[in-house]
């Protein structure tokens, strides 16, 4: 079990280390920089600017000064926002993104995973294909049409909830988690459904049904554990997805998380700040990765036989 | 394994809890009798303030853009401010300034309970410093030409002169400072609200680093130190930031506000949204298809008003045929503004036949073309291209913008069908686009600008030779002479416009730029602001605004 977890975590290092080198030179061969401008400057202030971010030095110079930094752990200045640091800034957004992440998560999960377990009761009945084909809507719908759509009925024609911030009036977290869990939400319907479906034609379900135990345990106790084990392991992907995806929920819902530093960056040319947060999302989308496998492992009995058969 | 199972279920027990717990609460919360934030903010004298964007900075010697102009103007005052409605200037940290008669010599006399927000006062030696620091290479500062009338400031500034000794600006005594021009120039009153010539305080800076060091956090919360009506007291980035009334600021029985909230609205739907929901008392726009709408059922809350920006396209006139300046005028006189701003862009905007905005502080451009197809086919005729045979086809260049689009494409069809001639549309990325104009690789190519202070130079010197701004290879010496050296040294305001009006002349009789239209601005504006005039600069000193919660009658 051990070795499988080191090699696993070994293997993510390349991985991460392609992705910084990437986006390295490709933020810089990018057309236009950080400080073009529609107002033209003197060649003087260019220079000064250049020299500032140490961008007067030689592209393989400038890459090897950013590791050794990076391997410190300072992801240097941002040059969108003289005065901050990117390492602050990202600390700054992902704990409210990541608070974002985990309710639009426990969204996805309560109504997915009731919608899924429903659905897969009696399957290619009405009770399954009316949740079904909502969650299909669910997956086509963009945020960009759901999260004003709430805005528009909860918030404007009914007044209930604000239609924007974040942790400023009471309620207004629960618009955005909601518009950003529903997409995870009909995923999470559709795998616990298919889940489901597997597991509850298997042999030992029968046995418990022969048992006389009531339908009610049989699927809460016995089916949902290896029914659910699908969406176990897509839990860590689709928090990394969430953290990373999240920026058109926080435009939306004018939040201030990392997502909306990312998009921004990218459109200033802001080189530190578009590599400190592509470097900092690869990181979490490995080490999630990496840890689904790790928890599929562990609840899978088959999996973890064989972990110990080859001790 | 039955832990396991037992600890999941707990999971979503607690999670299911969790969420109907959010949810209860909401509702609880919704149903109450709620002041909304802009009620609330009328009853504590805190204005809600749409700024667009999220400001990049707080330094004025370092910010460029429009959003952190709003929020610097209320942190920091400079020498002269302006009037609210006239903008002509009014005494800021200057009580009084004399002007010598040959115009080259500007005497200020400081008032001197003038105070940081610290409690230091606010000296002449304080305006030295800043401007020295604003001049200074290795700041990098992008509006340093501000100051360029001064003397040996741009030598200083380009690294020519390493004394500041050298440099036009003397303080003469602690409340007192001169300074020197290099020649006469009218609108360096103007100038002096410009936030690059606002002043910083040295002792802030230097706790923090070098003077031009870029990098420091004294701008910061906590950190800031400025001079204005208003101190910093909250910066969350994208989120808010938050100024309130500085007891320390010599006016402060004036400032009637005890705050101001700056959000970065970038995204118009929001903004709308939040406005609408009583969360915001201006925005910084107004989302284009709802204009209609509030014009129609609450024009009190509409406020489109003339603004100091100029959208055209720019011919590039080193490449055929755009070198020849009858295809130029053959493309400029066969659009139809009138149809263009009713059909595309509904009538917020004004068409435009000249580069400078009508009523920039008293100054009306020429007018010097008509829309007139049959004298611009024949134009072409003459040019070698009757009815648009031969006519090369080219690229209309503009940066990825739907509104953009829009009159690219309306332009095309009016081109086509007067004209006979194929333009190709090509929108690029902004970094893209500004690049490729730089390097004058376009054939046609769009642009706006928003003057920065209000007088025509401040268009005009764009297109003197080899101007940085220029990108159009438009070149005359007639023009250079007025705006580099006549214009800046005529006195008398309605001459000085004369010669201004000539050399528009001269720009637009080469064509070297395209006149479309002028901008206007967009807000929405509750209608509890009081003391908030429109003017052409959307310059609004926050000092002179109140709210006055108007009554319900429901």
């Amino acid at each position: 079990m051990w070795r499988f977890l080191g090699v696993r975590s070994l293997q993510a290092i390349p991985v991460i280390f392609v992705v910084i080198t990437v986006t390295f030179f490709l933020v810089r061969a990018a057309p236009g920089g950080p400080f073009s401008n529609e107002k033209a400057v003197s060649p003087q202030v260019q220079a000064a600017l250049e020299a500032q971010y140490r961008l007067d030095q030689s592209m393989l110079q400038q890459y090897f000064s950013y590791m050794a930094d990076l391997l410190r752990g300072d992801l240097g200045p941002s040059f969108n926002f003289p005065g901050r640091t990117v390492n602050e800034m990202i600390f700054q957004g992902l704990p409210i993104t990541a608070e974002l992440g985990f309710y639009a998560l426990l969204v996805a999960l309560i109504i997915g995973v009731l919608a899924g377990v429903i659905a897969s009761l009696k399957p290619n009945t009405a009770q399954d294909y009316v949740p079904m084909s909502l969650a299909m809507v669910g997956i086509c719908m963009p945020s960009f049409l759901l999260g004003p759509m709430l805005v528009l009925i909860f918030g404007i024609w009914l007044d209930l909830l604000p239609v924007s911030g974040w942790g400023a009036a009471p309620g207004d977290k629960v618009l955005p988690s909601i518009t950003l869990g529903a997409m995870y939400a009909a995923y999470i319907a559709r795998l616990s459904r298919s889940g489901m479906l597997e597991v509850m034609s298997q042999d030992y379900l029968r046995t418990a049904r022969a048992k006389g135990l009531p339908e009610r345990v049989v699927v809460i106790k016995h089916a949902l554990r290896a029914g659910l084990l699908p969406v176990i392991s897509y839990l860590g992907p689709a928090f990394a997805g969430l953290l990373s995806g999240s920026f058109v929920v926080e435009t939306v819902f004018q939040i201030p998380g990392l997502g909306r530093f990312y998009v921004q960056a990218a459109f200033n040319r802001d080189y530190t700040m578009i590599l400190g947060t592509t470097t900092f999302l690869a990181t979490l989308i490995v080490a999630f990765n990496l840890l689904s496998d790790f928890i599929a492992a562990w609840l899978n009995p088959r999996l973890r036989y064989q972990f110990q058969k080859k001790k | 394994m039955t832990d396991l199972k037992s600890g999941l279920l707990a999971h979503f027990r607690a999670g299911i809890l969790a969420v109907s717990a959010v949810i209860l609460l909401s509702a609880c919360g919704g149903g109450e009798p709620q002041l909304t934030r802009v009620e609330q903010g009328n009853i504590d004298g805190v204005l809600h303030y749409g700024n667009g964007a999220e400001p990049k900075g707080l330094d004025p010697h370092i910010v460029t853009g429009v959003p952190e102009n709003h929020i610097v103007s209320a942190l920091f005052e400079g020498l002269v401010g302006k009037h609210p409605e006239t903008l002509e200037p009014i005494p800021g940290v200057a009580e009084s300034w004399e002007i010598s008669p040959d115009a080259r010599r500007y005497t200020f006399y400081l008032r001197e309970d003038a105070r940081w927000h610290n409690g230091d006062p606010v000296t002449a030696e304080d305006f030295r410093w800043s401007w020295m620091r604003l001049l200074t290479p290795a700041l990098g500062a992008q509006y340093n030409y501000h100051l360029f009338p001064i003397v040996n400031a741009e030598a200083y500034a380009n690294g020519e002169i390493t004394d500041f000794a050298e440099v036009g600006v003397t303080v003469l005594d602690p409340f007192t400072l001169q300074v020197d021009l290099r020649e006469p120039a009218a609108y360096f009153l103007q100038i002096l609200d410009h936030y690059s010539a606002y002043p910083v305080h040295r002792a802030t800076i230097e706790a923090f680093g070098d003077l031009s060091d870029r990098l420091t956090p004294w701008a910061r919360e906590g950190n800031l130190v400025g001079n204005g009506p208003f101190r910093l007291t909250e910066w969350q980035i994208n989120s808010h930031v938050r100024v309130e009334k500085a007891e320390t600021y010599w006016d402060a029985d004036t400032v009637q506000l005890n705050a101001v909230v700056f959000y970065p609205t970038e995204n118009l739907v929001t903004e709308d949204r939040m406005f609408r929901d009583g969360q915001l008392h201006f925005t910084a726009e107004i989302v284009l298809d709802k204009i209609p709408v509030y014009q129609a059922e609450q024009p009190e809350i509409v406020r489109i008003v003339p603004w100091l920006g100029s959208y055209y396209y720019m011919f590039n006139t080193t490449r055929p045929p755009f070198d020849d300046v009858r295809v130029r005028k053959a493309l400029a006189m066969t659009l139809d503004r009138d149809l263009l701003v009713e059909s595309v862009m509904q009538g917020i905007v004004d068409p435009s036949y000249a580069l400078v905005p009508p009523d920039t502080l008293g100054y009306f451009p020429p007018k010097t073309f008509e829309y007139d197809p049959d004298a611009a086919r024949a134009l072409l005729a003459e040019a070698g291209y009757p009815d648009g045979e031969g006519f090369p086809e080219f690229e209309l260049l503009y940066n990825t913008q739907e509104s953009h689009r829009r009159i690219a494409v309306a332009i095309q069809q009016m081109w086509m069908r007067e004209l006979n001639i194929p333009a190709q549309l090509t929108n690029q990325e902004w970094q893209v686009y500004l690049e490729n104009q730089d390097n004058l690789n376009y054939d046609v190519s769009r642009r706006g600008w928003i003057g920065d202070y209000v007088d025509p130079t401040t268009f005009l010197e764009m297109y003197v030779t080899d101007g940085g701004n220029n990108k159009t290879g438009f070149s005359d010496p007639r023009y250079d002479e007025i705006i580099l050296r006549e214009a800046p040294a005529t006195l008398d305001r309605d001459k000085r416009y004369e010669l201004y009006k000539e050399a528009e002349t001269i720009l637009i009789e080469a064509m070297a730029i395209l006149p479309i239209y002028t901008y206007k601005t967009k807000h929405l504006v509750d209608p509890s602001v009081k003391g908030m005039p429109p003017n052409i600069m959307d310059h609004y000193n926050f000092k002179f605004i109140s709210l006055e919660p108007v009554s319900d009658q429901g």
